[in-house]
């Protein structure tokens, strides 16, 4: 968020349906970012900013952006419907998702960005997640929006540039963020940084852009490739395992990898 | 086997027992363990029941009418604006007729966030046909989730029982949990009348033009008066096999009250504890709590009240521009009876604020000191006012 909003500067509206930011921004009547922010119900992230952004615009200003902060189950499960409709309608705004891989907020049940073989409360050990991750980024890209991106901590400057490259088109854009959550992802919170690297470098979360839903550029090559037991080992919701469920998601992420520097303007 | 729960575990064994069979739910603080705990109880083989993890409140109650309309038993459960996005299916599965039963975790309406407790979101929904009952121990919730299926599946309306936020919810309290075999005595497999059946080919919910809408209404209407006696019913025969009920009205030492305090959910706990106070102090009160809702009890409140001087209703919940929901209630069943004593309309613990003993002594106080109210509403414990 930090980055985020330094790459866009005041001139910014934020917007927040309910996740972990909801607290995070703080309580009534404190705020913790300097810009206005308007809280809102959870499953509209993308129709309340369209809202405040055609309100700007009859009043005549051009210049303000509009951003959406969401969670990954206020994007790709209850909200998707309004981003849907806002991205389709082209809406000028920013939509950035940082996801976690369930629902934090209320205690860390699955949500459809939650990875395959991963715990939640509601995919307990005995039964853990067996569909895999949404490809939230292909949607969107199917919307033939100008701009979709992923993005992690760990790779700061490429998160800027993002945001900054973000800013400067009409439209709609979207960018995903991954972001490591220790309770969530029985971890340690001195490895937040290092697990969002790993996610990159295990292919697992690959960093890219698309452009108008057709131009697929890998933004960051990483410079050690890791294989994916780097990245789930450290973290204990995938402690119950098996090598070969292991396996099982190597393949899907080598395959997946594939695709995308197939699809890539190298 | 008696356990130390809390009342959102209460919901979950409640469901269980019941033998819920299709569960479509969504997570929300404060009802998220109850959807957890119905989750766990599946994963180790201890719920034969089908789990849809939906991915909004819409959609889950969406879910349970699918489900319900092909015949199985249906449960959710869910809290404040989760409630609020459900409405539209809310009228649904009144409409369609259909025995879906639901456990609501009273929570105040955002903006700002609140996750405290307070009766207007599950209240907002009175018009939607649902029956509607307000609990006040973890006990009397687990009970309430199996005499709901009871209920709901003899009038074909779907039914909600609500419960505090924290104050129920989180709390922990020791509760029968009673055996599988006895409530399989008093509830049995669900036969559902009606349901999408290829032997037997109907269309559910098609379009009705004004010659009949409104007799589908009127029989609504009549299902909802019919609930009143079967709610009885079901209260009555749950004593017979369990040992409790808790009616549809409770009478807490009405007799030669002056003072009736009406309260519902864990107000009541704290009303009672009260009154019995008052009562040693010689104040002649006397205490009403209003488990059912929708249907509302017309003629036991009337009863209840015959020989009241001055009835002093609790509401922690509001109707802008109105008033406390159940003292309109209460104003409106009266109207029409032999005895109209003076009702005051006390509005207390929004958005969770504590409702201490002190306060409700206040609110008694109050009531002894006035004939009649000075104003509409009687704002209790409020900054600035
Ligand atoms: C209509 C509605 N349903 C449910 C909730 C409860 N709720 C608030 S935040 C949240 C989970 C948010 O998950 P996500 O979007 O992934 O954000 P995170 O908490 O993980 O940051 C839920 C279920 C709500 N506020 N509104
Ligand atoms: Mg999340």
């Amino acid at each position: 968020m930090r980055l985020a909003l330094k790459a866009l500067g005041e001139k910014t509206i934020l917007v927040i349906p309910a996740c972990c930011w909801s607290i995070i921004a703080g309580a009534f009547p404190y705020s913790s970012v300097k810009v206005p922010l308007m809280h809102t119900a959870f499953e509209t992230g993308g129709s309340a900013a369209a809202g405040i952004k055609a309100a700007l615009e009859v009043q005549g200003d051009t210049e303000t952006t509009v951003l959406t902060w969401a969670g990954d189950g206020g994007t790709f499960d209850i909200g998707l419907q309004a981003l849907s409709g806002a991205v389709e309608r082209n809406e000028d705004f920013i939509y950035a998702c940082y996801d976690n891989e369930a629902y934090m907020n209320t205690g860390i049940q699955r949500s459809s960005a939650t990875p395959w073989g991963a715990w939640t409360t509601t995919t307990p050990v005995q039964h853990p997640k067996e569909t895999p991750k949404k490809d939230i980024v292909a949607i969107m890209a199917a919307h033939r929006i100008p701009y979709t991106a992923t993005a992690t901590v760990a790779y700061p400057e490429d998160l800027v540039r993002k945001f900054q490259k973000a800013k400067g088109i009409r439209g709609a854009k979207f960018i995903h963020i991954l972001s490591p959550c220790p309770p969530g992802w029985k971890m340690e919170p001195a490895y937040s940084i290092r697990i969002s690297r790993l996610a990159v470098e295990s292919k697992v979360f690959p960093l890219y852009e698309v452009e108008n839903g057709e131009k697929w550029t890998i933004t960051v090559w990483p410079k050690r490739e890791v294989p994916v037991r780097e990245y789930v080992k450290l973290q204990g919701r995938f402690s119950h395992l098996t090598e070969e469920d292991i396996e099982f998601i190597q393949e899907n992420v080598d395959r997946e990898w594939e695709r995308l520097v197939a699809r890539a303007v190298q | 086997m008696e356990k130390v729960i809390m009342g959102n575990h209460a919901v979950s064994y409640g469901a269980k027992l019941a033998r819920a069979q299709v569960i479509a739910a969504y997570p929300i603080t404060p009802q998220t363990q109850i959807v957890e705990m119905l989750s766990e109880f599946w994963a180790e083989g201890l719920l034969d029941a089908k789990f849809i993890k939906v991915e909004s409140e819409h959609s889950a109650m969406a879910a349970c009418i699918g489900a319900s309309s092909a015949g199985a038993r249906a449960f959710t459960a869910t809290s404040g604006h989760g409630l609020a996005l459900m409405h539209e299916m809310l009228h649904w599965a009144a409409g369609a007729r259909l025995p879906i039963v639901m456990a609501n975790v009273n929570r105040a309406m955002g903006p700002g966030w609140s996750i405290w407790t307070e009766q207007t979101d599950s209240l907002a929904q009175r018009d939607t046909g649902w029956l509607q009952f307000y609990c006040e121990s973890n006990q009397e919730v687990l009970d309430s989730v199996i005499q709901a299926f009871k209920i709901a599946e003899q009038v074909l309306l779907p039914t909600m029982l609500v419960l505090d936020a924290f104050v129920l919810s989180h709390t922990q309290e020791p509760v029968d949990i009673p055996d599988q075999e006895l409530v399989d005595r008093y509830l049995p497999p669900y036969d559902a009348r009606y349901k999408l059946d290829p032997g037997d080919p109907h269309a559910f919910g098609a379009m009705v033009a004004p010659p009949h809408y409104m007799e589908l209404r009127y029989k609504i209407q009549k299902a909802m008066e019919e609930a009143v006696e079967v709610a009885r019913q079901a209260d009555g025969e749950f004593r017979e096999i369990f040992g409790r009920s808790y009616g549809l009205v409770e009478k807490y030492r009405l007799e030669d009250a002056e003072v009736v305090l009406v309260a519902s959910a864990t107000i009541t706990s704290t009303a009672r504890v009260v009154v019995d106070e008052l009562r040693e102090e010689g104040y002649k009160v006397g205490l009403l709590k209003v488990r059912m809702f929708r249907p509302f009890p017309t003629k036991d409140v009337r009863e209840a009240l015959a020989g009241a001087r001055k009835v002093a209703v609790i509401d922690r919940n509001i109707s802008f521009g109105h008033g406390g929901i159940f003292a309109e209630e209460i104003k409106s069943a009266l109207y029409n009876g032999s005895h109209r004593p003076p009702i005051f309309g006390f509005i207390i613990g929004l958005g969770g604020r504590d409702v201490t003993p002190a306060s409700i002594r206040g609110i008694a106080e109050y009531t002894f000191e006035h004939d009649t109210p000075e104003m509409e509403i009687i704002w209790r414990e409020v900054k600035n006012s």
